[in-house]
């Protein structure tokens, strides 16, 4: 934390950040698709957004597919059925439709949010040098930095973009780690997906700055089905973040992302998530669904990917960012926090799988929940028959707070070679009177007193994320806690 | 497979003499494993060893029938030397002799009519495959304040007679206030590929102890289940040994439930698996009350193709304050063919706990291996040493020196 940070500023900052600041809604037009699901439907978004025909059977694939699949239901956090024909799959702001060429052309309103949301997209372009995309329901609005990307070859703009731009590259990879057979929300937003961030990182290429994705949700009653793709050519590296937010409503809504990453040989993706999405009330209404499907594929040898995620946010957090070793000597990692208070709840975790020789996985999970919210990991280390010489190395710690909510561990551990090593542990516990008490002696009132005490908790996860991250993922787990103590 | 169980049942409450009452109740049991069927691995619980597809692959076709009407001759030289013990001998599925010559007969009682407490309202289709063909029920009551002064071994048998048959047990044991029975199930199949359901039903009151090792040592060709229920009061402790190593098929399903203050189970196991055979341990301990404490160990030694999984389960009630839950499970691997899986799960609602589980899975270490070479033993030699003394860790944990001692001249343990 910076040294002129002073007490009183800190406070008014919480005093400000106490409800969900980001719960305001943008008043702007909107083109909607009609409601409901059907072909028709994935005609309109293709149509839409002028896609080759390549890219419409994909989809048409994938809702074929689709109609064979049932929702799963294994999962602990039950939800009220979705009826995903009272659903509005695309959504745009109608100065959208004509796709502005720069930020000047960009409709003040929206610059307007991003600025509320603390993304403020031109003065981002020339200050903090992080280079960002912004989605706005369903399309992405803004990308800045581009000029500096390009000289180094660079490819970072929106999923509609690169379809028209790059097709020979996203039809390569997409659907490669995450196929349009995959389980029922991935195979739902591969028939619906509506825009994301592309990602390409030519070969032998260190990423200059870190590139940032903003998503937010706006309109109501819609899904926001986004799809991330990033590509690591040989020898290259990218740090990617990734935000989220949505306005306070009673009803709850879907979001059912895809990210595929694919690292070739010797190249690393380090990808990191803050999710803050509206986690409903403190009677549990309303509130985001949050089923994503996230998946790393280290393709190449001694590649790389390690996935870092806060989540805050959400009515339910259901997701498990995973790594596919394939490539000899590949590494994985996952460093995790989630944090459930009121009635959240969220059943995350990870899957390592390992494929090639020499390969190494590490899993830091923290969970922290409170109120009457539920935190499940899950997680799942398979090293194959093939994976000789493999690692893994799984640590997961839960820290309750209050008799009213839940904290689960359920991993799942399969060794099928005898040269590998899977080591795991967990402990379940709470923060003890003698911590808090010592805290409290030194002048923390008790809120401050947990604030350090589950800062200090997080602390090896905390210290993956980039800087600018780390400092507001540092607030943002203060504030998820608010009320809880006592 | 549905027509064929009817007709075997049919046979059976031709061949037995049940009471009216039985019969309807077989019937309801029946009925559902029909309609249920063997798990497979679509189910939680059964998804790392699929037990309707083994028993389609090792016993293609599975007979039910089996003529209770008709007394086994005892085999006495299966009895276990050197230990004065109390025994139950069940033969092909009938239970041919109870012998507790060594206690005070007006401490124990039995009862051997069907209580109605038999509707478990568990989702488990065994446990009704069970019921509706099995013979009869004991139930055995430990009076208060008695502790048996001899073990109890159940010798659990088949002969020649028995190929491809589905057999069945179940015994109810009820403890007494301030009472201890300890008990051996000892297996000495030697017939091939009979699918043996065993369910045994424990009610410990205040302050009372069980301790209860299965030793499935000697290498056979038969499939197993058993499961067992433990009920714990008030300051009750229940200890579980299993040495999982004999059976083809193996799964042993521990349910503990502690619903008294300051009561306590132990669950210890060994897998030590050679060609082709597949193992499982399945526990779930429910604390359900103030100050209660859980600890479990599982060790497995794995051989060519051999597969042993360890699900382990701590619930702890939102009301289970204090409590103290521990789990660990280890395995060696030893050829390249060989599986180990775990499922380790917490599920905690309470936040004044201490719960941990640990797991790690690997292959013999190789600079241990280079020590003892170095001191003069053969690779073969430093590779059983490091293996007795990785599984002896296990044993150790038993309370009862006469059986731990029992236990390691079967397994060929030595300090």
């Amino acid at each position: 934390m910076r040294e002129d940070y002073k007490m009183d500023t800190r406070e008014k900052d919480i005093e400000k950040l106490k409800d969900y600041k980001y719960g305001f809604t943008t008043d702007i037009e909107n083109i909607k698709a009609p409601k409901g699901l059907n072909e028709d439907v994935i005609k309109f978004i293709s149509n839409i957004k002028k896609e080759p025909q390549w890219m419409l059977d994909f989809r048409l694939k994938a809702y074929e597919r689709l109609k064979l699949l049932r929702e799963p239901n294994w999962q602990k956090p039950k939800y009220p059925k979705i009826d995903y024909q009272d659903l509005y799959y695309y959504s745009a702001p109608k100065s959208m439709k004509d796709k502005p060429k720069s930020l000047d052309e960009l409709d003040p309103k929206l610059l307007e949010t991003y600025k509320k949301l603390g993304i403020p997209l031109q003065e981002q372009a020339r200050l903090n040098g992080i280079a960002v995309d912004a989605v706005f329901d369903s399309v992405s609005v803004a990308t800045t930095f581009k000029g500096e990307l390009t000289k180094h070859g660079i490819i970072f703009c929106s999923m509609s973009e690169a379809i028209q731009k790059h097709p020979e590259l996203v039809k390569k990879y997409l659907g490669t780690v995450i196929p349009v057979t995959d389980h029922f929300f991935a195979t739902l937003n591969s028939a619906v997906f509506t825009d994301g961030s592309f990602v390409y990182i030519p070969e032998g290429v260190k990423c200059p700055m870190e590139l940032s994705t903003y998503f937010r949700i706006n309109a109501s009653e819609t899904g926001q089905f986004e799809r991330t793709l990033i590509i690591a050519d040989k020898g290259s590296y990218v740090s990617y973040l990734e935000g989220c937010t949505a306005p306070m409503r009673d009803e709850n809504q879907l979001h059912a992302a895809n990210v595929e990453l694919i690292a070739l040989d010797n190249a690393e993706i380090k990808y990191s998530t803050v999710q803050n999405w509206y986690p409903g009330d403190e009677n549990g209404k309303g509130g985001i669904y949050n089923f994503v499907t996230k998946r790393g594929l280290c393709k190449g040898k001694n590649s790389k990917i390690s996935w870092t995620q806060v989540e805050t946010g959400s009515a339910i957090t259901w997701k498990y960012p995973s790594c596919i070793l394939k490539g000899d000597n590949s590494i994985g990692e996952f460093y995790s926090i989630a944090i459930t208070n009121n009635h959240q709840k969220a059943d995350t975790g990870t899957k390592m799988i390992h494929l090639g020789k020499n390969t190494k996985s590490k899993i830091i999970s923290k969970g922290i929940s409170a109120g009457f919210s539920d935190m499940t990991y899950r997680g799942l280390v398979d090293i194959n028959s093939k994976a000789k010489n493999s690692n893994n190395y799984t640590q997961c710690d839960s820290l309750l707070m209050g008799n009213k909510c839940g904290a689960h561990t359920v991993p799942y551990i399969r060794n099928k070679n005898f040269d590998s090593n899977i080591a795991h542990e967990a402990t379940t516990s709470k923060i003890s009177e003698e911590q808090l008490h010592y805290c409290q002696q030194r002048g923390l009132n008790p809120e401050e007193a947990v604030g350090l005490i589950v800062n200090g908790f997080c602390k090896e996860v905390l210290q993956q994320l980039p800087m600018e991250f780390a400092v507001e993922a540092q607030k943002l787990v203060g504030i998820s806690l608010e009320g809880s103590v006592g | 497979m549905s027509e064929q169980l009817q007709s075997d049942f049919d046979k059976i409450i031709k061949t037995s003499t049940f009471s009216n009452e039985e019969i309807q109740s077989k019937k309801f049991f029946l009925k559902k494993f029909i309609e249920n069927g063997f798990p497979n691995r679509k189910q939680e619980d059964w998804k790392f060893l699929d037990i309707s597809q083994i028993i389609k692959k090792n016993i293609s076709d599975l007979n039910f029938f089996n003529d209770y009407s008709l007394p086994n001759k005892i085999d006495t030289s299966i009895f276990v030397d050197g230990l004065e013990h109390n025994k139950i001998i069940f033969i092909n599925g009938r239970i041919e002799k109870i012998d507790f010559n060594y206690e005070d007969q007006n401490k124990i009682e039995i009862k051997d009519e069907i209580e109605r407490s038999i509707l478990f309202d568990y989702e488990n289709s065994l446990i009704d495959l069970n019921s509706a063909f099995i013979n009869k029920v004991f139930k055995i009551f430990v009076k208060k304040n008695y502790s048996l002064k001899k073990p109890l071994i159940i010798y659990h048998s088949t002969n020649d007679k028995m190929k491809s048959t589905n057999i069945n047990l179940r015994l109810d044991f009820e403890l007494g206030e301030n009472s201890c029975l300890r008990l051996i199930d000892f297996f000495t199949d030697n017939t091939n590929k009979n699918f043996i359901n065993i369910f045994y039903n424990f009610n410990l009151l205040k302050d009372s102890i069980l301790k209860n090792y299965k030793i499935d040592k000697f290498i056979n060709d038969n499939l197993k289940y058993s499961f067992n229920n433990i009920e714990q009061g008030n300051n009750s402790v229940s200890e579980t040994f299993i040495l999982s190593a004999g059976s083809d098929y193996s799964k042993n399903e521990i349910n503990c439930n502690l619903n008294g203050e300051h009561s306590s189970a132990f669950i210890n196991g060994v897998f030590s698996l050679k060609e082709n055979q597949q193992h499982e341990i399945r526990t779930t301990v429910n604390h359900l009350v103030e100050n209660t404490k859980s600890y479990q160990l599982v060790k497995s030694v794995l051989g060519k193709n051999s597969k042993s999984a360890y699900q382990g389960k701590i619930f702890v009630n939102s009301k289970a304050q204090k409590t103290d839950g521990y789990q660990l499970s280890k395995a060696i691997l030893l050829d390249e063919t060989s599986e180990f899986n775990a499922k380790p799960e917490l599920e905690i609602y309470a936040d004044d706990v201490k719960c941990s589980h640990g797991s790690a899975s690997g292959s013999l270490n190789e600079d241990s291996i280079f020590y003892l070479m170095s001191r003069g033993l053969s690779y073969q030699q430093s590779k059983k040493l490091l293996i007795n003394g990785f599984l002896l860790d296990v044993v150790e944990k038993i309370t009862d020196s006469e059986i731990k001692n029992l236990i390691k001249n079967i397994i060929g343990l030595k300090e």
